[in-house]
C-alpha cells in the first residue's frame, strides 16, 4: 500500500489537479478537503452557539433580570439550540462522514464530488443568514428551536430569513445524505460486503436514510409556516380553521428521527474507538447493526411523546409511551456491547478513549432520564422544565458532542499527519467532563422542583442550583478553548504521527500514510 | 473523479431514486395535514367537534340517570376589540336533552368588524359526543360600531358519551377576520 511519508506542511500533494490557495477550498471536490471544511465550519458554529449559551448562563447566574430583557433572552436560547443542532453537530458528523467513509470502505472519493462541494458551500450561506437575523428589526427568532405556531406565524422578518436558512440547511443535508448512501452502496472496495463494513459506516448509512426521509418533512412543515405567514393559507392558523397542534405532529415526525440523526453517527465513532483502545474486536458486531436499524425504525413511531400535554387521549399516550420505552432495548444492546468490548481488554486511556468512556457513562444517564420522561404521568409534571433541558444535554453534549471530540482526537493524527498534545488533550477531557456535570446535573433537580425552561428570571428557591450551573457552564465554555488550541497546535507544529499511531486500530484508513495522499485508494484495496 | 463509464450511471440512477424518495416525503409532509384532519374528525380527537348537523336527533327524553356538567367560556384573540360573555356559565344536563344557551357580544370599536368563533371541546374524548345543532360559529359575525348581539347556541350531549366524563368545557376563540378574508365562503367546522 501507499506509505509515502510526507515531510512537512499541510497535506499538500503536488499532484496533477490539486489546486492551491483559496481556489483549492472553494472549488474543491476532494472528500478530504470538504471533510475538513465541514469540521472547521462546525467548530466555528460550536463556538458561536456556545457563546450564546454563556450569555444565557450569565443571565441565569442570579434571579432577576440583569443583562437581557426577556425578548433578547429568548433569542439567545432559540438561536443556541438551532445553531448547535443544524450548524454544529450535524455538519461535524457530515465532516466525519466525508473524511472517513471513503477511507474506511476503500473508495477513491465520494460518489458525487461536485454535489459534495455544493452541499458544503450552502452551509456558510445559511450560517450567515442565521447570524444576520440578530441584526434585523425585531431581532432574531425567539419562539424556541421547535418553531411552534402561532409564534412563528406572528414574528417579524427574522422568521422569514430563518425559514429560508433552514431550507438551505435541509437541502444541504439531503444532498449530503444522497451522496453518502450512493457512496456506501456502490463504491465499496471488492470484498467489503455490507456486514464487513466498519460500524461507523453502517451508522452513517442508516442516518443518511433517516435524513432523506425526514428532512423533506421538516421542509414541508416550514413551507406551510411560510405560506401561513404570507400567502393567506391557514394550515396552522386556528382563525382560518387550521390547527397549531398539527404543526407539532408534523414537526416531531421530523424531530424525533432528528435526534437519532445526531446520535447514531456518534454511536459509530464510539464503536470504532472503544475496540481500538481495548485492543479487542467490537463485541456483537451484527447485533450492533441490527440495534441501529431498529432504533432508526422505532424513531418513526414515537413522535408524540413530545406532546403528552396537548390533550391526547389516554390510548394515544399509552401507545407513544410504550413505543418510546421500546427504544431502550436496542439502545441497551449497544451499551452492553460496548461494556462487553471493554471486558478483559488491554485498555489504555488516551484522550479519545477517555471521551469514549465518558460517553458511555453519561449518555446512559441521558438515556435513563429519557425513559423517565417517557412515562406519561411523570412527563405531564416535567414537560418544559429544566429536567428536559438536563436530559437532552446529556444525550447531545455528553452524547454527540463528546463523541465528536473523541473522534477528532482519534483521527486527527491521520488527517493532519501530526500528533496532538496528549497532556493538553487529557486536561481538556477532565475539565470538560467535570464542568459538564457541574453545569447539567443540577438541572435535574431544578426541573424536578418545577423550574420551567426558556425563562430569564426565576423564583428564589432555584437560585443556588442556577449559580452552580452557571459556574459549571463558564468552566465548560472556557475549557473548549483548550480544544481549539490543541487542534491548531497539532496541525501547525505537532510531532509527525505514525501511519498507525493507535496499536489496536484495524480499519482501512490506518493502512494509508499519515496524512493520507490527496488521492487515496485510486486502485481499490482487496478485503479478505 | 468518477470514471465516466458504468459506475457513474449506476450512481446516477441511485441518486435519482433517492431524490424521488425525498420528493415523496416532502409530499408526505403536506399529506399529513388532510390525513390528520380526517383522523381527528373520525375520532373526535383534539377537541374537534363535527360540523353542522342538519338532522335533529329526535331524542324524546334524556338519560335521566346521568348528569353531565357543561361549562361555557370564550377567548378574544389579539386584534379583536369585542366584549364577549357567555350568558350561561355552567349547565347540568342529561345526555340526550336539547339545550339552548347564548353568548352576548359587543363591538367596542368605532368600526364595523367581522369575526369568527372557533370552538373547542375538552376533554378531547368528549368532543365526538358533543353535538351543536345550531351555532354562531357556523358563520361569520358582522357587528356595527357599538352593536350588541345575542348569539344563540343549541346543543345536545349524546347519550353514548364516555362514562368517565363528568364535565365538558366548550371554549370559543373569537378571531377578527381581515377585510379580505371576511368573504362569503369561510367553511369552518
Ligand atoms: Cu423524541
Amino acid at each position: 500500500m501507499n506509505t509515502t511519508t510526507i515531510s512537512d506542511t499541510a497535506s499538500h500533494h503536488d499532484e496533477h489537479d490539486a489546486p492551491t490557495g483559496i481556489a483549492r477550498w472553494l472549488a474543491s471536490t476532494n472528500h478530504k478537503d470538504i471533510g475538513t471544511l465541514y469540521l472547521w465550519f462546525s467548530l466555528f458554529m460550536f463556538f458561536f452557539a456556545g457563546a450564546l449559551a454563556m450569555l444565557v448562563r450569565a443571565e441565569l447566574f442570579q434571579p432577576g433580570l440583569q443583562l437581557f430583557q426577556p425578548e433578547v433572552f429568548n433569542q439567545l436560547t432559540t438561536m443556541h439550540g438551532l445553531i448547535m443542532i443544524f450548524g454544529a453537530i450535524m455538519p461535524a458528523l457530515v465532516g466525519f462522514a466525508n473524511w472517513q467513509i471513503p477511507l474506511m470502505i476503500g473508495a477513491p472519493d465520494m460518489a458525487f464530488p461536485r454535489l459534495n462541494n455544493w452541499s458544503f458551500w450552502l452551509l456558510p450561506a445559511a450560517g450567515i443568514l442565521l447570524i444576520a437575523t440578530f441584526f434585523v428589526p425585531g431581532g432574531a427568532i425567539s419562539g424556541g428551536w421547535t418553531m411552534y405556531p402561532p409564534l412563528y406565524i406572528q414574528g417579524g422578518m427574522a422568521y422569514d430569513i430563518s425559514i429560508l436558512a433552514i431550507h438551505i440547511l435541509g437541502i444541504s443535508s439531503i444532498m449530503g445524505a444522497i451522496n453518502i448512501i450512493t457512496t456506501i452502496l456502490n463504491m465499496r472496495a471488492p470484498g467489503m460486503t455490507l456486514m464487513k463494513m466498519p460500524l461507523f459506516v453502517w451508522t452513517w448509512l442508516i442516518t443518511a436514510f433517516l435524513l432523506v426521509a425526514v428532512m423533506p418533512v421538516l421542509a414541508a412543515a416550514i413551507t406551510m409556516l411560510l405560506t401561513d405567514r404570507h400567502f393567506g393559507t391557514h394550515f396552522f392558523n386556528a382563525a382560518g380553521g387550521g390547527d397549531p397542534v398539527m404543526f407539532q405532529h408534523i414537526f416531531w415526525f421530523f424531530g424525533h428521527p432528528e435526534v437519532y440523526i445526531m446520535i447514531l453517527p456518534a454511536f459509530g465513532i464510539i464503536s470504532t474507538t472503544i475496540p481500538a483502545f481495548a485492543r479487542k474486536p467490537l463485541f456483537g458486531y451484527a447485533s450492533m447493526v441490527y440495534a441501529v436499524a431498529s432504533i432508526a425504525f422505532l424513531s418513526f413511531i414515537v413522535w408524540a411523546h413530545h406532546m403528552f400535554t396537548t390533550g391526547m387521549p389516554v390510548g394515544g399516550q399509552l401507545f407513544f409511551m410504550y413505543t418510546t420505552m421500546l427504544i431502550a432495548i436496542p439502545t441497551g444492546v449497544k451499551v452492553f456491547n460496548w461494556v462487553a468490548t471493554l471486558w478483559r481488554g488491554s485498555i489504555t486511556f488516551e484522550t479519545p478513549m477517555l471521551f469514549s468512556i465518558a460517553f458511555v457513562c453519561l449518555f446512559t444517564i441521558g438515556g435513563f432520564s429519557g425513559l423517565v420522561l417517557a412515562l406519561v404521568p411523570v412527563d405531564i409534571q416535567l414537560q418544559d422544565t429544566y429536567y428536559v433541558v438536563a436530559h437532552f444535554h446529556y444525550v447531545l453534549f455528553s452524547g454527540s458532542a463528546m463523541a465528536i471530540m473523541a473522534g477528532v482526537y482519534y483521527w486527527l493524527p491521520k488527517w493532519s499527519g501530526r500528533m496532538y498534545n496528549e497532556t493538553l488533550g487529557k486536561l481538556h477531557f477532565w475539565l470538560t467532563a467535570i464542568a459538564f456535570n457541574i453545569t447539567f446535573f443540577p438541572m435535574h433537580f431544578l426541573g424536578l422542583a418545577g423550574m420551567p425552561r426558556r425563562i430569564p428570571d426565576y423564583a428564589l428557591q432555584f437560585a443556588d442550583f442556577n449559580m452552580i450551573s452557571s459556574i459549571g457552564g463558564f468552566m465548560l465554555g472556557v475549557s473548549q478553548l483548550l480544544f481549539l488550541y490543541n487542534v491548531v497546535q497539532c496541525i501547525r507544529r505537532g510531532t509527525p504521527a505514525a501511519d498507525k499511531p493507535w496499536e489496536g486500530a484495524d480499519t482501512l484508513e490506518w493502512t494509508l500514510s499519515s496524512p493520507p495522499p490527496y488521492h487515496s485508494f485510486v486502485t481499490p484495496p482487496h478485503i479478505k | 473523479m468518477p470514471s465516466p463509464s458504468a459506475p457513474w450511471t449506476k450512481n446516477r440512477r441511485m441518486a435519482v431514486m433517492l431524490l424521488g424518495v425525498t420528493a415523496l416525503f416532502f409530499g408526505f409532509g403536506f399529506a399529513l395535514v388532510p390525513l390528520y384532519d380526517v383522523f381527528c374528525e373520525l375520532t373526535g380527537l383534539n377537541g374537534r367537534t363535527s360540523a353542522a348537523t342538519n338532522v335533529i336527533t329526535t331524542q324524546t327524553a334524556g338519560d335521566t340517570h346521568r348528569v353531565v356538567a357543561v361549562e361555557f367560556t370564550s377567548t378574544v384573540m389579539p386584534g379583536l376589540t369585542w366584549a364577549i360573555t357567555p350568558q350561561t356559565a355552567r349547565l347540568e344536563v342529561h345526555p340526550g336533552e336539547l339545550h339552548h344557551v347564548s353568548y352576548r357580544v359587543r363591538n367596542l370599536s368605532d368600526k364595523p368588524v367581522v369575526a369568527q368563533a372557533v370552538p373547542s371541546v375538552s376533554p378531547g374524548l368528549a368532543a365526538a359526543s358533543f353535538e351543536k345543532l345550531e351555532c354562531f360559529c357556523f358563520s361569520q359575525q358582522a357587528l356595527d360600531p357599538g352593536e350588541t348581539r345575542e348569539l344563540p347556541l343549541a346543543f345536545t350531549v349524546k347519550p353514548g358519551i364516555d362514562k368517565d366524563v363528568q364535565t365538558i368545557t366548550l371554549a370559543y376563540a373569537f378571531f377578527k377576520l381581515d377585510d379580505a378574508k371576511a368573504s362569503p365562503a369561510a367553511e369552518i367546522p
